[in-house]
C-alpha cells in the first residue's frame, strides 16, 4: 500500500472555521456592538469560503494523481497512543471525503452566506454564527477524519452543535424540548455508534491489527471472517451496532422523531444541519465502512428494509402535513431512506452520490422555504400562502428547479441519483423494494408538487397586512438560492446511469468504495427508468388537479377508508405517541415502581440498619469509654512519670551530650573491632 | 632522611603542637593564635598530598577569615585589658580518659585497617579540574553552597546586630 | 609502619590526633569560644582526612571538593556561632556555656 501523500493545508479545512467559531462565541457580543452585524457575517463566511477553495484545491491535487493514490494526508501529530491502540490526529482527503468537504464547504457556505440576510434582524447574531462555524468545523472533522476515533470526536461535535442550533431560540419552551429530543435520540445512537467501534476494535485486535485508522481498518477487514460473538459473525454485530448509530444521525425508523421537530430551529439550520450535512453522516459512515458492511449480508439486508419503510412512511406523512418546513423534513427523512436503501443494495457510490444531490436541491428547497418565511413574517402555515409567484419570482423559479429535481423529472440532479439507487435495487434482485421505492418516488412528485401548488400558485391566502408587505428577498438570499438551484439542474450530469456511458462520479469513488455491479441489459435499465418516471408524472399531475385545478377536492382522498390513512398520516403514523406511551411512560412507571421500592424496602432495611448501628455504637460507646480510654489513660500515665522522671537528663549541658554520644561511638568502635571483624 | 621528609616532620609537629595549645592552653588569646600555626600546618599537610588548591583555600579562609572572626569574638567578649583573660576547663579526667580511649582506638583502627594504595601518585596541578568539577558534576552543591552561605550572613547580622528600640 | 610523608596512615594518625584534641577541647572548654576552637580542629581533622583518601586512594578529585564544601560549611558556622556568642553575651553578659543552661527549666 502506498505511504499517502502528507499536505499540510487539509487542517485548515478544519481550523479554520474552528477560529472563526471561537473568535465568534469568545468576542461575538463585543465585536457586535463595536462592528456591526457585518463583521461577525465576515468572520463567519470568509473561513468556510476558503475552506472551499481549500477542497477544490486538495480535489485538483487528487485528479493529478493516478487512481489507486488518490489518498492526501495531513498528520498533525499521535493523539492516543496506548498499547495496541494507536490513533492520529490526522486528517485524510480521498476521493470520498473530496467528495464530502466540497458539499460541506460549498454548501455550507453558500447557507451561511444565506444566513447573514436570514438572521439579520437576530440580536444573537453572533451566537449564531459561532455555532454555525463550529458545526461545520465538527462536520470536517467527522468527514476528514483518518480514524474511527477522530469521525467519533466529529460525530459527537455535530450532534452538539444541531443540539444547540435547534433551541437557538431557546426562549420558546418549544424549541428547548426539540433540542433536547434530537439530543437523547442522537445519544441512543451514539450508543450503538460506540460499541460498534469498540467491537471492530476488539475483534480487529485479536487478530493483531488493533487498529481504527480507516485504511488500516480496510486492509485487515478480511481477519474478521469467521470469528464469531454470541454465536453471530462479528462482522454483523458491529455493522448493527454502526447502523444504530447512522439510524440516529441519519433519522431512520425508528430514529428518525427527532429530525421533523428538529425544524424548531432557524431554517439555515435546517437546510444545512438537517437536510444536508449532518443527517448524511450516517450515509458517509457507512460508505467509509463500506468493506465491514460488504461482509454483513444480513445487515445490508436490514438496512434495505429499514430505508425503505423509512422512506415510505416519511413519504405518506409528508403528504398532509401543513407546514412547510414539516414537508421538507419528512421528505428529508424519506430522501435518506432511498441513501439507505442505496447502501442496502450495496451501492454506496449510488447513496453518495444521492447525498450530493440531495444537498444541493433539499438545501435550495429549505432556502427557498426560508426565504417564503421570512417574506410571511414567519408564518409557516402553507394554508395561508398561495399567490407568491408574482411576488417572490426568483424564489419562484428557484424553488421549481428543487422539485423537478427531487421529483425525479429527467435531466435534473435527482432523476440521476434516486434512479441509480432504483436500477441497483432492482439489478441486485430486490424487484419489492424497487417497486414500493417507486411508489415512494410517486408520492415525493405528490407532495412536492402540492407544496409548490400551495405556496406559489393560486388566490393569496395571506391576511391583508402580511400581502402588503411580501418582498423578494435581498440579494444575499437570493444568489446563494439561484447557485444551488443550478446546482439542482446540472450536478446529476456527473452521474450518468450506465446505459447513457456510465457514471463519472461512480468511477472517481471507486478507490475507496468498490464499484457496485450491474446485472441487467440496457433496455431493462431504460423500461424501468420509463416506469419511474411515469409514477413520478402521474404524482405530480394528481398534484396539478388537486390542488392547481381544483378538479376534484383533496377531501375525497383524505375520506378514502373512513378517513383511518388520513388520520394514520396525519398523526405521523402515531409514532410520537407509541413512543410516548412505550419509552417515556414506560421509564415513569419505572420509575415509579422503583420509586415504591426505594420507599417500602431499601428505606426500611436502611432504617433498621440505622437502628442497629445505633445499638452497636451504644455498647461501642461504653467499651470504648471504660476499656480503652482506660488503657489509654494508663499509657499516657506512664509516659509522663517517666518523662517527668527523665527530666533530669536534658541538662542543656552540651558537654553531657558530647559524653553519651562519646561513649557511644567508643562502645561502638570497639564492638566492632572485636566482635565483628 | 630526605629533607621533604624532615619538612614533613617540622608542619606535622607545628599542626599537632599548635591544636594542644589550642586545647590546654588556660588564655583564650595564646588559644586563638595556636590557632594560626594548626591552621598552617594543616595547608602544608594539604600540599604534601597534593592539594594546592585546597591548600590555598585553607589559607584563605581559614587564616584570613574564621581566625580574624575568632579573634574578633574574643576581644568583643572580654574586656582585654582585664589582667585575667580566663580560660577556665572543668572536667579534665573524665574527659581526658573518654578521650583517650577514643584516640587509641581510632589509631589502632589506622594500623589494622588494610589500606588499598595507588601505585602511582601523581602531583598535578588541581586548580583547572576542580572548577570544572564544580561546574560540572558539583554543580547543584556549589549553588546550593551560595545560599548555605547567603542565609548565615543574614543570620549573622539578624543576630548580633543591636536591639534597636523605639 | 613508617611515619612518612609518602603514607596514608601518617596522615591518619595526624587527623585522630587533630580530631582528640579538638574533642577534649570541645568537651573541657567552659568558653564558648574555645568550644567553637576545638570544632574547627575537629573539622580540619576530618579534612585532613578526605584530602588525603583523596590523594591515596581513588586518585580523583571528589575528596578536595568535600573538603572545600566543609571548609564552606565552617565558615558559615563559624559566622553563625560567633553571632550567637555574642548574642548570648549581650543576654547573659558571659558567655560560660554553663550559665546558659536554660533549656532544662
Amino acid at each position: 500500500m502506498d505511504q499517502p501523500i502528507q499536505t499540510d493545508f487539509i487542517r485548515w479545512i478544519v481550523f479554520l472555521p474552528l477560529i472563526g467559531a471561537i473568535i465568534n462565541g469568545l468576542l461575538g457580543a463585543k465585536i457586535q456592538k463595536r462592528l456591526g452585524k457585518g463583521a461577525i457575517g465576515i468572520i463567519a463566511c470568509t473561513p468556510v469560503i476558503i475552506g472551499f477553495g481549500l477542497s477544490v484545491m486538495a480535489l485538483v491535487r487528487l485528479t493529478a494523481l493516478p487512481p489507486e493514490q488518490r489518498f492526501l494526508i495531513d498528520n498533525l501529530y499521535t493523539w492516543i497512543h496506548l498499547g495496541s491502540l494507536k490513533a492520529d490526529m490526522a486528517f485524510l482527503v480521498d476521493p470520498l471525503s473530496a467528495v464530502m468537504i466540497l458539499v460541506v464547504t460549498g454548501i455550507g457556505g453558500l447557507i451561511h452566506i444565506y444566513a447573514t440576510g436570514y438572521m439579520h434582524d437576530d440580536n444573537a447574531f453572533w451566537r449564531f454564527f459561532a455555532y454555525l462555524n463550529l458545526f461545520t468545523a465538527a462536520m470536517l472533522a467527522l468527514v476528514l477524519g483518518d480514524n474511527l476515533l477522530l469521525m467519533f470526536v466529529g460525530w459527537e461535535g455535530v450532534g452538539l452543535c444541531s443540539y444547540a442550533l435547534i433551541g437557538f431560540w431557546y426562549h420558546d419552551h418549544a424549541n428547548a424540548r426539540a433540542g433536547n429530543k434530537a439530543f437523547i435520540v442522537n445519544r441512543v445512537g451514539d450508543f450503538g455508534f460506540v460499541l460498534g467501534v469498540f467491537l471492530l476494535f476488539w475483534s480487529l485486535d485479536s487478530q493483531g491489527h488493533g487498529t481504527l485508522t480507516f485504511r488500516e481498518m480496510a486492509r485487515w477487514a478480511s481477519t474478521l471472517e469467521g470469528q464469531t460473538i454470541w454465536g453471530l459473525s462479528v462482522v454483523t454485530v458491529a455493522t448493527l451496532f454502526l447502523f444504530v448509530g447512522a439510524a440516529g444521525k441519519s433519522a431512520q425508523i425508528p430514529l428518525y422523531v427527532w429530525l421533523p421537530d428538529a425544524m424548531a430551529g432557524p431554517t439555515p439550520v435546517s437546510a444545512l444541519i438537517h437536510a444536508a450535512t449532518m443527517v448524511t453522516a450516517g450515509v458517509y459512515m457507512t460508505a467509509r465502512l463500506n468493506v465491514f458492511f460488504s461482509m454483513a449480508p444480513f445487515t445490508l439486508q436490514l438496512i434495505a428494509v429499514i430505508g425503505l419503510l423509512t422512506a415510505l412512511v416519511a413519504a405518506t406523512i409528508a403528504l398532509t402535513q401543513t407546514d412547510i418546513k414539516k414537508v421538507l423534513a419528512y421528505s428529508t427523512v424519506s430522501q435518506l431512506g432511498y441513501m439507505f436503501i442505496g447502501v442496502g443494495v450495496g451501492g454506496y457510490a449510488a447513496a453518495v452520490f444521492h447525498l450530493v444531490t440531495h444537498a444541493f436541491f433539499k438545501a435550495c428547497l429549505f432556502l427557498g422555504a426560508g426565504s417564503v418565511i421570512h417574506a410571511m413574517h414567519h408564518e409557516q402555515d402553507m394554508r395561508k400562502m398561495g399567490g407568491l409567484k408574482q411576488y417572490m419570482p426568483l424564489t419562484f423559479i428557484t424553488f421549481l428547479i428543487s422539485v423537478l429535481a427531487i421529483a425525479g423529472v429527467p435531466g435534473t440532479a435527482g432523476f440521476f441519483s434516486k434512479d441509480e439507487i432504483l436500477w441497483l435495487a432492482f439489478s441486485n434482485h430486490h424487484p419489492v423494494i424497487w417497486g414500493l421505492a417507486v411508489l415512494g418516488a410517486g408520492m415525493t412528485a405528490f407532495y412536492m408538487f402540492r407544496q409548490l401548488f400551495m405556496v406559489f400558485f393560486g388566490e393569496s391566502r395571506a391576511d391583508h397586512h402580511t400581502r402588503e408587505h411580501l418582498h423578494e428577498s435581498p440579494r444575499v438570499m437570493t444568489l446563494p438560492l439561484v447557485i444551488l438551484a443550478i446546482g439542482a439542474l446540472l450536478v446529476g450530469w456527473i452521474g450518468l446511469p450506465a446505459v447513457f456511458g456510465g457514471s463519472l462520479f461512480a468511477r472517481w469513488l471507486e478507490p475507496v468504495i468498490a464499484h457496485g455491479e450491474h446485472h441487467g441489459s440496457h433496455a431493462l435499465e431504460l423500461g424501468l427508468m420509463a416506469v419511474s418516471i411515469l409514477v413520478a408524472a402521474s404524482g405530480a399531475l394528481l398534484s396539478y388537479l388537486m390542488y392547481y385545478r381544483g378538479a376534484f377536492s383533496p377531501d375525497r382522498f383524505a375520506n378514502l377508508a373512513g378517513g383511518f390513512f388520513y388520520r394514520l398520516f396525519d398523526n405521523k403514523w402515531y409514532l410520537d405517541e407509541i413512543y410516548q406511551v412505550v419509552f417515556v411512560n414506560g421509564t415513569l412507571l419505572l420509575a415509579r415502581f422503583w420509586s415504591a421500592f426505594d420507599h417500602y424496602i431499601v428505606d426500611a432495611i436502611v432504617n433498621g440498619a440505622a437502628t442497629l448501628t445505633r445499638f452497636v455504637s451504644w455498647v461501642n460507646g461504653l467499651f470504648d469509654r471504660y476499656i480503652i480510654d482506660g488503657m489509654v489513660n494508663a499509657l499516657a500515665d506512664i509516659i509522663f512519670w517517666t518523662g517527668n522522671k527523665f527530666r533530669r537528663v536534658q541538662t542543656g549541658n552540651i558537654n553531657s551530650y558530647l559524653y553519651g554520644i562519646l561513649i557511644a561511638v567508643v562502645f561502638a568502635i570497639i564492638v566492632k573491632l572485636r566482635y565483628w571483624s | 632522611m630526605e629533607i621533604s621528609t624532615a619538612v614533613f616532620y617540622l608542619i606535622a609537629l607545628i599542626t599537632v603542637g599548635s591544636a594542644a595549645v589550642v586545647t590546654f592552653s588556660r588564655n583564650i588569646i595564646y588559644s586563638a593564635f595556636s590557632l594560626l600555626g594548626t591552621f598552617a600546618g594543616v595547608a602544608g599537610l594539604y600540599i604534601f598530598l597534593g592539594a594546592d588548591f585546597v591548600a590555598g583555600v585553607q589559607l584563605l579562609i581559614y587564616v584570613g577569615g574564621i581566625l580574624v572572626l575568632i579573634l574578633f569574638a574574643v576581644m568583643l567578649t572580654h574586656r582585654i585589658t582585664d589582667v585575667e583573660i580566663t580560660n577556665r576547663a572543668a572536667g579534665r579526667i573524665p574527659a581526658l580518659v573518654i578521650v583517650g580511649v577514643f584516640l587509641a582506638l581510632l589509631i589502632q583502627t589506622v594500623r589494622e585497617t588494610p589500606w588499598v594504595k595507588v601505585k602511582e601518585v601523581a602531583y598535578q596541578p588541581t586548580t583547572a579540574k576542580i572548577g570544572d568539577l564544580f561546574l560540572e558534576n558539583y554543580l547543584l552543591p556549589f549553588e546550593l553552597a551560595s545560599l548555605v552561605l547567603l542565609a548565615a550572613m543574614i543570620g549573622a547580622v539578624v543576630l548580633s546586630r543591636k536591639e534597636i528600640k523605639e | 609502619m613508617i611515619f612518612s610523608p609518602n603514607e596514608l596512615s601518617s596522615y591518619l594518625i595526624i587527623g585522630a590526633i587533630l580530631f582528640a584534641l579538638g574533642l577534649f577541647c570541645v568537651l573541657t572548654r567552659r568558653n564558648a569560644i574555645s568550644v567553637l576552637m576545638g570544632v574547627e580542629l575537629i573539622l580540619n581533622s576530618a579534612n585532613v582526612n578526605y584530602v588525603a583518601f583523596s590523594h591515596f586512594g581513588s586518585g580523583n578529585l571528589d575528596g578536595q571538593i568535600y573538603a572545600m564544601f566543609v571548609i564552606m560549611l565552617a565558615a558559615a558556622e563559624a559566622a553563625v556561632g560567633l553571632a550567637i556568642v555574642l548574642a548570648i553575651f549581650q543576654l547573659f553578659h558571659t558567655i560560660d556555656v554553663e550559665a546558659a543552661e536554660t533549656l532544662r527549666e
